[in-house]
């Protein structure tokens, strides 16, 4: 096979690297991630409170130098509980994106290299899965099988692994018949081998774009989850377990529920920056179509 | 056309099928024992079998399965563990109230998002398109809640325009819109910059197309171009997209209807998980599903209908 087979894949190192120092949004997406990566992970180093410790005398207070975020109803401090409740967005966010991005891209994988009844088998379970609206998976399963980090992780894993499977299945099709695939079988490689050598790195390009936007996506499920009152267990601070708790203080104190509100906003925002800046840098034309598999 | 139709229609019988069969193992999976749940642990033994036997929980569960699916093939889904009356009805009582969220916000989508698209993609990379660019993603990143958070603060406390909790009064037209019009306004913005990046998408696609370039040369241009010749096919793949997110749609309704205090889906299914009422939650997730099923076969009737091409695939 000649590069000039696949211009895409011989762009793709220039262009990624083009999209570094040309791409300001996709840049600004990655220096916020990061951003809040540090301040959730050096959460103690940065705020002097403790987020447990409850103070009614000083509760529902408004911005002030001790608090700079004011307090929630039970007078601890908001900016603190933020921090360490994006620990937790993060943690499940991201923990369950990476397990649907390596169970999905699987069965995807499987189901394009294979074919046949396989295919169908596996395709039809994931059109099955995206039949349920979209939060109401995880919902029903996080309500059913109880609110715990491990279950809600396995809800929000099972809501977006059918998205990773379609996008993995379509690339390994095209893949399949190709020479150096073929000559890998001449080889007599096994197919594990080969899907898991061969296949996987050239599918990965379209996967990874995607993830950053379903870890944004994971990120506001988890809210949603916590919102909804199915989110870990207070104390621990969830964002959005602070959100649906300062609503109900919303005519006195909308500040309560307003910044970590603000909160999600900010993580999700900086992930799409980074999945749309990748897309757009890896290749345009896969604009209108990705727009389809997008959370 | 009949042909494909009901091909389409006949492929969704496979996955209905097993939609259903996912929601029943689902239920019946999940640790707890229902009479435990509703009754209490003081309840007597007596109590818990009459419960178990007039909810059929004693059955075998390949019986349990068939009267599942027997009910549901005359249209009942049972009856709700906690009040005893039909789960259908439940629905049926809240379900308008959903969709007409639901409907509401794809209205102001549709309406703000259509314009900004075209804007966006007539003047692509211009300044206008960076902006709506940002705008767009802005929209995507919007939890639901605070979208209504800062509509209520804005348009409920500080205007005094709109109530703060949704009560929609039966019968008044007047008084059900005004009603209406937060809610939808706060699920329709999420909607915005959705259907504006597929519009934007969708009429970059349509503007490279040769029929394009043919309508110019023979001196078509302005609005009779964008209007008649680009974004009447345009439209297609944005009515597609609309189609597709209707899942993630019904999801923010969900969200929406609760933080409003609305009647609806969301209100019934934080009550049934309240109550544990298994066979309501079970009826829920059947209702959802099958909604997103049939909204997917109409976007893809809607699409062959409209662009023969579909058809020959």
């Amino acid at each position: 096979m000649t590069a000039l087979d696949n211009p895409t894949t011989m762009t793709r190192g220039h262009s990624l690297r083009r999209f570094v120092r040309n791409n300001k949004l996709s840049t600004c997406g990655l220096a916020l991630f990061a951003l809040i990566v540090l301040a959730a992970l050096f959460a103690p180093l940065i705020s002097p409170h403790d987020p447990l410790e409850q103070n009614i005398l000083a509760r529902l207070q408004d911005r002030s130098s001790d608090h700079i975020l004011g307090t929630d109803l039970f007078g601890r401090d908001s900016f603190t509980r933020i921090l360490y409740g994006l620990r937790l967005s993060l943690l499940i966010g991201l923990t369950s994106t990476v397990l649907a991005l390596v169970f999905g891209c699987a069965l995807g994988i499987i189901a394009g290299y294979r074919g046949g009844w396989i295919d169908s088998l596996i395709m039809r379970i994931m059109d099955m899965l995206l039949a349920f609206p979209t939060l109401m998976t995880g919902l029903f399963i996080v309500a059913l099988l109880g609110a715990d980090v491990m279950n809600i992780v396995l809800a929000i894993t099972v809501t977006i692994l059918p998205k990773f499977a379609r996008v993995a299945r379509a690339p390994t099709i095209a893949l399949r018949d190709r020479e150096f695939v073929e000559a890998a079988r001449t080889l007599g490689y096994s197919d594990i081998r080969i899907m898991a050598v061969h296949i996987a790195p050239n599918v990965m390009g379209d996967v990874v774009v995607l993830a950053s936007l379903w870890a944004a996506y994971a990120v506001r499920i988890e809210a949603y989850l916590s919102f909804i009152g199915l989110g870990v267990a207070p104390p621990t601070p969830t964002l959005g377990t602070m959100i649906r708790d300062g609503f109900n203080y919303i005519l006195d104190a909308p500040f309560v529920s307003i910044y970590p509100g603000f909160a999600v906003l900010l993580v999700v925002l900086s992930l799409n920056l980074i999945g749309d800046g990748l897309r757009d840098a890896i290749d345009p034309k896969l604009k209108t179509h990705d727009e389809r598999e997008r959370p | 056309m009949t042909k494909y139709l009901l091909q389409r229609l006949l492929s969704t019988i496979p996955t209905l099928f097993g939609v259903l069969t996912i929601v029943f193992v689902i239920i019946r999976i999940a640790p707890g024992d229902p009479a435990l749940a509703i009754l209490g642990d003081n309840a007597s033994q007596e109590a818990l079998n009459a419960f178990r036997e007039r909810l059929g929980l004693n059955e075998s569960l390949s019986l349990q399965y068939w009267n599942f699916l027997k009910g549901l093939a005359t249209g009942s889904l049972g009856v709700s563990m906690v009040t005893g009356t039909p789960v259908v009805k439940a629905i049926a009582e809240v379900l308008p109230f959903t969709l007409e969220l639901a409907f509401g916000a794809i209205v102001v989508g549709g309406v703000i998002g259509v314009p900004l698209g075209i804007l966006s993609a007539l003047w692509r990379n211009g300044w206008i398109d960076s902006i709506l660019r940002v705008v767009s993603l802005l929209g995507l990143s919007f939890p639901a809640f605070l979208t209504a958070i800062l509509l209520i603060l804005w348009l409920s406390i500080e205007w005094s325009i709109f109530p703060v909790i949704s009560t929609p009064t039966d019968g008044d037209l007047w008084q059900r819109l005004y009603h209406l019009i937060l809610p939808a306004l706060s699920l329709g913005l999420i909607m915005v910059a959705y259907i504006m990046r597929s519009a934007r998408a969708a009429m970059l696609d349509v503007l490279g197309e040769d029929y394009i370039r043919t309508a110019r040369a023979k001196g078509v241009a302005g609005y009779r171009l964008i209007l008649h010749h680009a974004l009447r096919n345009a439209l297609i793949p944005i009515v597609t997209v609309v189609g597709l997110y209707f899942g993630l749609l019904i999801g923010n309704a969900v969200l929406t209807e609760i933080i409003f205090n609305r009647p609806g889906l969301g209100k019934l299914i934080v009550l049934s998980l309240n109550q544990r009422d298994y066979t309501t939650l079970q009826g829920l997730m059947v209702v959802s599903a099958v909604l997103i099923v049939a909204v997917n076969l109409v976007t893809d009737l809607c699409y062959a209908l409209v662009d023969p091409r579909v058809k020959l695939k």
